[in-house]
């Protein structure tokens, strides 16, 4: 059985450490904030510049004045403080957010990201998407393991190498997909390794699925 | 000098010329200067360049002037909330310069502080960084990228004094301190204005020096492009708490 979205943020959870900057991404990541274990502190930035991004409002609390960078509503906590975008890509630039959970079109082996453009699809832009992966400590990328087509087809995301426009160069850290995880070895040479199986998904599917070259942890391997 | 004009129409007197460049601050709908853009397209001034890291939703912020065939480039980081916006690309009517959102800010920064180039390693092994020059420092790669200034910036407040002196609310602050900085002449319209004096100085966000015109334009109901909430009954449980 593949892990569910909610089994994948669960997952990508248990990266975060106690006093960590994270910067989630839309769609699965955010839902990696349902996670967080229950006494650990982590400071959640938006780069639209906010750090400690509370829940929600209540329903007739929204203010238009404060929203993520995903565009919707949310609340301050004790925490929180207001900045400039500047000051916000400086944070992240300048290596001061320990963690990025993000997700993405195509992975490649070595750590090349894609997840920003489709040639010849109306390009909605990068966003922050480029300066998060270029600046942040760590960065783990949360993604189906392959993207099935309308007409059933089906396209791997785990390549050799990416051939869409690439968001990053040598970027990924850790990739987390339904079937399992991947650690990358962004800037040495110790390539691609899965280092953990989803629940009833065998060697054999990841394999199937798998474009990128990568080892299996011993442990896996049995 | 007065600063203080009484109509967005009047803070833009005199300053509008078709081919020019205008920055406008905000990010989503979130602190757009939108009376300003709403007297920019009654101007009917036209072939312009747009600095803003994003084009605003059909019929609200910039996306009036796309509506008017105003904005001949945009320059941003994010235009994805905007139909018109993707129609007039795709026909060949707007032109496009993506920016990654921080090296966005960072150019206007630069170009508010009189710096006209700086390196950066958002980009660099991607088409951003093609036909840019590409130096190695500490072992690493950084693309150069060059500081942006504009012949007016358009930027929203929430408080100002007669100065000139800003202050923003929350995260409608984003783009607009950077671009006050970046204009040749820039207007800020405010929702509440003060006498000099009347703000803590430690609390002022963009000195008066680097804005020329002030509008009071009490803002009716703000936009919200998602409106999230959660029920009051389910409260922390549903967000673990330090969220």
């Amino acid at each position: 059985m593949a892990w569910t979205r909610d089994q994948m943020a669960a997952r990508a959870a248990r990266e975060l450490k106690d006093g960590f900057y994270v910067n989630l991404g839309i769609g699965i990541p955010t839902l990696v904030s349902n996670f967080i274990p229950e006494g650990m502190k982590v400071i959640l930035q938006s780069e639209n510049g906010m750090l400690g991004m509370g829940p929600f409002p209540y329903e007739g609390d929204e203010d238009a004045d404060l929203i993520n960078a995903g565009k919707q509503t949310i609340t301050e906590l004790p925490t929180t403080s207001y900045f400039s975008s500047a000051d916000s890509f400086a944070m992240i630039r300048g290596g001061h957010i320990d963690l990025s959970i993000l997700g993405a079109m195509q992975v490649a082996e070595n750590g090349d990201l894609a997840n920003w453009m489709i040639p010849g699809k109306m390009v909605k832009g990068m966003g922050g998407a480029m300066d998060l992966v270029a600046g942040v400590k760590k960065v783990v990328v949360v993604m189906d393991h392959i993207a099935k087509a309308k007409d059933g087809s089906i396209e791997k995301k785990l390549l050799h190498r990416c051939n869409l426009p690439l968001t990053g160069s040598h970027v990924v850290d850790m990739v987390i997909t339904d079937l399992g995880v991947f650690a990358i070895d962004k800037h040495g040479k110790g390539g691609m390794r899965l280092i953990e199986l989803a629940e009833g998904v065998g060697l054999d599917e990841i394999a199937a699925r798998t474009e990128a070259a990568y080892t299996v942890a011993p442990d896996l391997a049995g | 000098m007065n600063k203080v004009h009484s109509d967005a129409r009047s803070a833009l007197a005199g300053i509008l010329k078709d081919g020019m460049t205008i920055m406008s601050g905000g990010f989503g709908l979130c602190g757009i200067p939108e009376s300003l853009i709403l007297a920019i397209r009654d101007s009917g001034v036209t072939n312009l360049t747009v600095i803003s890291n994003n084009a605003g939703v059909d019929g609200v912020g910039l996306g009036v002037l796309l509506e008017t065939k105003q904005i001949r480039k945009m320059i941003s980081s994010y235009v994805g909330e905007n139909k018109l916006f993707a129609q007039q690309f795709l026909s060949g009517e707007l032109q496009l310069e993506f920016n990654p959102q921080g090296t966005l800010a960072e150019r206007i920064r630069a170009g508010g502080a009189g710096i006209p180039a700086f390196f950066t390693k958002t980009g660099v092994g991607t088409i951003i960084a093609e036909g840019k020059e590409v130096r190695e420092f500490n072992g690493e790669n950084y693309v150069m990228e060059t500081g942006l200034v504009a012949d007016v910036s358009l930027v929203h407040a929430w408080k100002a004094d007669t100065e000139g002196n800003l202050v923003y609310r929350k995260t409608a602050r984003n783009f607009n301190p950077m671009m006050a900085t970046a204009g040749k002449v820039t207007v800020a319209e405010v929702e509440h204005i003060f006498n000099a004096g009347e703000i803590d100085p430690d609390h002022i966000h963009t000195p008066g020096i680097f804005v020329k015109r002030i509008v009071h334009a009490p803002t009716g109901p703000k936009h919200i492009e998602q409106r999230t909430t959660r029920k009051r009954t389910s409260a922390a449980a549903a967000t673990g708490g330090e969220v």
